[in-house]
């Protein structure tokens, strides 16, 4: 048996899929199809990472309703990264049937 | 209209309560008993007097039931089914009217339908299959405070499961070396931690001393990992007032949600809570202790599906519900049955999974299982695989017993159930893949390849008792 490693200081983490090593393009291509083929809406939220905390972040233009192609959410994903590139910005489906988020993970750590 | 005549006298049960050619009505509060009568009993008359001792009946005719309009409040025996493999039982299908139950009381319900005719001497043994409230009743009752989507919104969690422990051991431990425990499983990545049900307000641990230390934990863990995290604070207590006392503080020093014990403490302690954390905007957690002294057993006592509805109408935002795959009893489809129960807002018929009626739940919120009791991270895939991602999945062992402590413990099931879920978010098959994504996973993480190591002998692999009864 290995012997006991400290385990340090805290970290600060952001949710869903954030105790993995950051997603490769590829599978957050993969999550998207998920998500799309799941019925989800697929929508980007970003905000300075000091409000993460809060429920609202600023909601990137409109959610993207109705939208099945995967290349269209990577391009929307980029626009909001070269305009905000210090934030923190994760993507969401929404599951208007729940009337709740199906998923909702961070693509960019700023 | 006088048409009946008084006659006292003893007359058989089947006379007046099994009617075949009934058509149950959507009001109707519909029962399953599953029967074995004493030899010599025709099943129309055991199926008839379980109707009769249910609801209106009593063993001789009494004059005053001609003062009302018995065929308006009596319970019917409108179907009997043999029990597939078993010539010894018959199931009993029982149809009651609305208005013999008072509104939004299972109490109510109960007293009736497992009252008295549990111990009826025509009777062998009677167990309680299902219950199929109709909608009429179910808008009767306040059911989960939160329920599933308002919790997620309320803790910011999406796309997957959710991560408990109960802290061990669980008795004796100080309060502050109880809170300790609890700040390192939530700081290594659980989103909650877990009063044991023993614990209440014992000389070791009083329960304020325990409260405050659990809760600055809890806001410890919060500020440095920046996601939102909670502690069942139990606040089972020997009478209703302490209770609520406790709920009180609990709420005071910001808790998120507390628990309860729903079959111990009861049904009607248990609706007042419910409807306190409905007030208070808190969520309630429950624990089910004493449940397999009444579900166990396959021919006596009331199924668990039937005791996850009524606690569903009684209110409770989680719920345990088994595993499948750990140390506790559980048949897989039998299972998946009452966690439909649980979440859905329709479920139908299904004899496959023991379920015997459509059920109806309307809007009413979903209760969100817990599978909790001799999980450990190899089981993570199967879970992830039955459960999917509204459930909550508790490794008390399987994150204390790890060989560098319950902060690298919560991390090593966090990256286990965050791998599943990626995987199947990628189209894998999660349980047939489970070995090698998990081993995939441990690659970037220490704590996981420990965890592995550690529990790779562990199966529990003992045949269920309680079986469902299926062709």
């Amino acid at each position: 048996m290995t012997a006991i490693q400290p385990y340090n200081a805290t970290e600060r983490k952001g949710e869903t899929f954030s105790y993995l090593p950051p997603m490769t393009p590829e599978q957050i291509r993969q999550n998207i199809q998920f998500m799309v083929s799941q019925g989800w809406n697929p929508a980007i939220e970003h905000t300075e990472p000091e409000k993460s905390f809060s429920n609202f972040w600023y909601l990137w233009k409109l959610p993207f309703f109705g939208e099945t192609s995967v290349d269209r959410v990577l391009a929307e994903i980029e626009e909001c990264r070269r305009m905000n590139p210090s934030h923190l910005i994760r993507l969401i489906g929404f599951d208007n049937f729940t009337q709740s988020q199906g998923t909702a993970f961070i693509v960019h750590h700023g | 209209m006088a048409e009946k005549k008084y006659q006292a006298g003893v007359k058989d049960y089947a006379a007046t309560y099994w009617t075949p050619d009934y058509i149950p009505l959507d009001t109707d509060l519909l029962a399953c008993f599953k029967v074995v009568a004493q030899e010599g009993v025709p099943p129309e008359e055991a199926a008839a007097a379980v109707a009769a001792e249910s609801s209106t009946g009593t063993w001789t005719t009494v004059w005053t039931d001609l003062l009302t309009d018995m065929d308006y409040y009596k319970g019917r025996a409108y179907k009997i089914e043999p029990v597939p493999n078993d010539p010894t039982a018959f199931y009993a299908f029982v149809a009651y009217p609305l208005d013999l139950f008072e509104e939004g009381s299972v109490v109510n319900v109960l007293t009736s339908l497992v009252g008295n005719v549990f111990g009826f001497k025509a009777l062998r043994s009677l167990r309680l299959e299902d219950i199929r409230f109709p909608i009429a009743y179910i808008k009767t009752c306040g059911g989960p405070p939160n329920g599933i989507q308002v919790e997620r919104d309320k803790l910011a969690k999406y796309g997957r499961g959710l991560l408990g422990c109960t802290i061990k051991p669980k008795l004796g431990l100080s309060a502050k070396n109880y809170g300790r425990a609890v700040y390192e499983c939530l700081r290594g990545g659980l989103d909650f931690t877990k009063d044991d049900e023993n614990i209440n307000s014992q000389p070791f641990m009083r329960w304020n001393h325990r409260f405050d230390f659990v809760m600055e934990a809890v806001h410890k863990a919060e500020a440095e990992t920046g996601e939102r995290k909670g502690h069942y604070l139990n606040v089972t207590a020997g009478t209703a007032e302490e209770m609520l006392e406790r709920a009180e503080y609990a709420k005071s020093l910001g808790a998120r949600i507390i628990m309860h014990d729903f079959f111990t403490a009861g049904f009607t302690a248990n609706t007042t809570l419910a409807n306190w954390c409905r007030k208070n905007g808190m969520l309630l957690h429950i624990h089910r202790a004493m449940h397999a002294v009444v579900d166990r057993n396959p021919y006596h006592g009331i199924h668990f599906r039937v005791l996850t509805k009524c606690l569903r109408l009684s209110g409770g935002d989680h719920m345990h519900s088994g595993t499948v795959v750990g140390k506790l009893e559980g048949d897989r489809e039998a299972t998946i049955g009452w966690i439909d129960q649980m979440r859905e807002s329709f479920v139908p018929e299904n004899r496959a999974r023991g379920l015997f009626f459509d059920q109806d739940w309307g809007a009413m919120p979903g209760v969100l299982p817990v599978a909790s009791g001799g999980i450990h991270v190899w089981h993570m895939p199967a879970l992830v695989s039955i459960f999917g991602d509204d459930a909550c999945f508790q490794f008390g062992g399987g994150t204390l017993g790890h060989p560098w402590g319950n902060a690298a413990g919560a991390t090593a099931n966090r990256v286990a159930l965050e791998a599943c879920v990626a995987a199947r978010n990628m189209g894998r098959d999660v349980e047939r893949e489970g070995k090698e994504i998990l081993l995939e996973a441990a690659k970037h993480s220490p704590e996981l390849k420990v965890a592995l190591e550690t529990w790779k002998e562990i199966k529990f692999e003992f045949d269920v008792v309680d079986k469902l009864d299926i062709a």
